[in-house]
């Protein structure tokens, strides 16, 4: 028994002391993520830890499941409110399945945002997305076109036609296409994510069209088969392949002049943003539609009506830093 | 292997050692020593978790995989396994999500997870019991049966929007900081404790475990036995099912990924032999408590996830190495 009124007295002493302490002092912020070990969230982590020291008074609780479950994530949650964090920055496993534990966060004054993958609106009080559609799509086309000065004619190689990402970034390219005088898109298709017929379409699209001089693969899958394509044609040169990538992926292609670049968001300044977010609002920064709320270096996250914000332009990575990114994500 | 001797033992001259002495030397005194433990040196380590409403959350971790875990218990006792488990309570919340979908309520909800979960334990049994194939191989099958299924009907969607009075199975209160869930498991050991340990039932699950021939010669059935097992495995993993979907209020096929393994892991903490024979509900619970009390602690002081996993598995095997070791210098 003994042991255990010894147990009782040190954690009601050390209770006290933490309480005053944190008090005073730092901000908890917890970065919850999909699980440990991925590359892209420790970079992410990163980016955390920046603007901790940016802040100043913030310690960054890095925590995660072991495997990319909800029923994990959800256990790392009640040790968080247990702990009684100030806030939760989190990129969620399962946009439902977390809410309940969220909730409950909530109710218990923690902050809670989710960034990258986001949670049910009632489950967190803002949601930072690494892009939004239209910069997105902008973002491809300027890609293809910052290197074909005189214009000329270029293709899209999507994942399936079913799939939603990609079909609203298509249609968002397209609108802005008009501001690109002399980009001419001759053709979109489909190679289903699969890097075979991904493959294949590539090669279609390179004998189809003599003149082809980008193709825009929104995909990482899709990028990757078209550079490949492009590079066992040898047309290396002749074709630019661009679109969305991850860079471990494409640092043989950028290396080889397939790929002259290419885009996806950057870990880093996700990790940062969301740490600047939840340390505003823990601080009193209203979050509701049409709020402004800023984020350090990255600006300013504006909310719309479902609370969800865009973080900028996605990152474009080439030759000058696809080797610092490589190993990252 | 002293614990099969143990049994042979308790059923001629019923006890040859004194009631006292043999608890002390037991198994779950054992597990007794290592919870205190835990509970100690988290108590130490973390100023949050001797905390009622802590400490209630931290029940979660372990009530669902528990109720599975009594079931597992008596099956891995009558030299059977089940690993289909964890798609058991996917397909069974898919089913959930389904009956939610064209229109039903929770009453039905619960009747329709809890019936999933005995049809897929017939199943299971159905090929084990009657056809005589080896569990291993039939559970792994099922294993991906179940949770294809869900998959199929799923894809990457999710049942959302179960009612409000669903929630309660999963994240209500009974009295204070006493869940539901912690409740039901707390019924639900007492009522597997009697099962096992005070019915003829429960000793033909050990007869068979230790010889099945002697046992289908001395008149036990063996075939409808097993065939029960299966059906209260299916049967538990349809309520944790209930139970799961209800706290996490939503359904995705990936639901529940892995947990066969910890409650495999927790049946083996608890002094189970894997080989069959021998084990006891209190040692399931005692490891039931251990391993949610060390993944709560280890929360509480943000370890990462890979080496709570190391731990568990050096506690599991520690706790089966020490005891063999000892008894082995001791001759």
């Amino acid at each position: 028994m003994s042991i255990l009124r010894k147990a009782l007295t040190t954690a009601a002493l050390a209770t006290a002391l933490i309480a005053t302490g944190a008090h005073a002092e730092t901000k908890r912020i917890a970065l919850v993520v999909k699980a440990l070990g991925i590359g892209f969230f420790e970079a992410a982590n990163k980016g955390a830890e920046e603007a901790a020291k940016e802040l100043g008074d913030v310690e960054i609780i890095y925590t995660g499941p072991t495997d990319t479950t909800a029923e994990g994530q959800i256990e790392v949650i009640n040790a968080l409110i247990a702990q009684g964090v100030d806030a939760i920055a989190i990129s969620a496993n399962d946009p439902d399945a977390v809410a309940p534990a969220l909730q409950k966060a909530m109710e218990r004054g923690i902050t809670v945002i989710s960034w990258d993958s986001g949670v049910a609106k009632e489950g967190r009080q803002m949601h930072l997305n690494p892009s939004s559609s239209a910069l997105i799509g902008n973002t491809i086309i300027k890609l293809a076109a910052d290197h074909m000065p005189e214009g000329g004619d270029v293709a899209i190689l999507s994942a399936t036609s079913t799939s939603t990402n990609q079909n609203i970034w298509i249609e968002e390219a397209t609108k802005v296409l008009p501001n690109y005088p002399g980009i001419n898109l001759v053709a979109t298709v489909y190679g289903d994510d699969l890097a075979d017929k991904s493959y294949r379409e590539a090669q279609g699209l390179i004998q189809t069209y003599p003149n082809l001089k980008a193709i825009i693969a929104p995909t990482t899958v899709g990028i990757l088969a078209a550079s490949q394509a492009v590079t066992d044609a040898g047309k290396i040169g002749a074709i630019n392949v661009t679109g969305l990538g991850l860079p471990s992926e494409m640092a043989g292609a950028v290396e080889s002049g397939a790929t002259i670049s290419f885009a996806i968001w950057n870990p880093i300044d996700l990790g940062y943003a969301a740490t600047m977010l939840a340390y505003n609002i823990s601080n009193g920064a209203k979050a509701e539609p049409g709020a402004s709320i800023p984020m350090g270096r990255m600006g300013a996250a504006t909310l719309d009506e479902n609370n969800e914000a865009a973080m900028s332009d996605p990152f474009t990575y080439d030759k000058s830093n696809i080797e610092e990114f490589k190993s990252i994500f | 292997m002293s614990d099969s001797t143990h049994h042979t033992a308790r059923l001629i001259p019923d006890r040859l050692t004194s009631p006292l002495a043999r608890a002390l030397r037991s198994w779950e005194a054992l597990l007794i020593v290592v919870a205190v433990a835990v509970f100690a040196i988290n108590s130490f380590a973390s100023p949050y978790f001797l905390n009622a409403w802590n400490l209630s959350d931290a029940t979660f971790n372990f009530t669902e995989k528990a109720m599975i875990a009594f079931a597992m218990a008596m099956l891995i006792i009558a030299g059977e396994i089940d690993l289909s488990v964890a798609s058991i309570i996917a397909l069974a919340s898919t089913a959930m999500g389904i009956a939610m979908t064209a229109g039903f309520d929770t009453p039905m909800l619960v009747a329709v997870g809890i019936g999933t979960g005995v049809l897929c334990g017939a199943l299971n049994g159905f090929f084990v019991a009657r056809l005589g194939l080896p569990s291993i191989v039939v559970t792994i099958g099922t294993m991906s049966l179940f949770r294809g299924i869900s998959t199929i009907v799923l894809g990457d969607e999710a049942f959302t929007g179960y009612p409000k009075s669903f929630a309660w199975f999963g994240q209500g209160y009974v009295w204070w900081v006493f869940s539901f869930e912690l409740v039901l498991f707390a019924v639900l050991a007492v009522g597997f404790y009697v099962l096992l340990h005070r019915t003829n039932f429960g000793r033909s699950v050990y007869a068979i475990g230790n010889n099945p021939t002697a046992a289908l010669f001395s008149g036990i059935r063996v075939g409808r036995v097993r065939f029960i097992l299966f059906l209260m495995t299916g049967l538990m993993s349809g309520i944790a099912a209930v139970c799961l979907t209800s706290r996490l209020g939503s359904t995705r096929p990936s639901i529940a990924t892995g947990m066969e393994l910890e409650v495999v892991t927790m049946v083996v903490l608890g002094g189970v032999n894997i080989l069959g024979g021998s084990g006891t509900i209190p040692g399931v619970v005692l490891a039931a408590i251990i391993m949610g009390l060390v993944t709560f602690g280890f929360g509480l002081l943000n370890v990462p996830g890979i080496v709570m996993s190391i731990f568990l598995g050096l506690l599991l095997i520690s706790v089966i190495a020490v005891p063999r070791l000892i008894r082995r210098w001791g001759k």
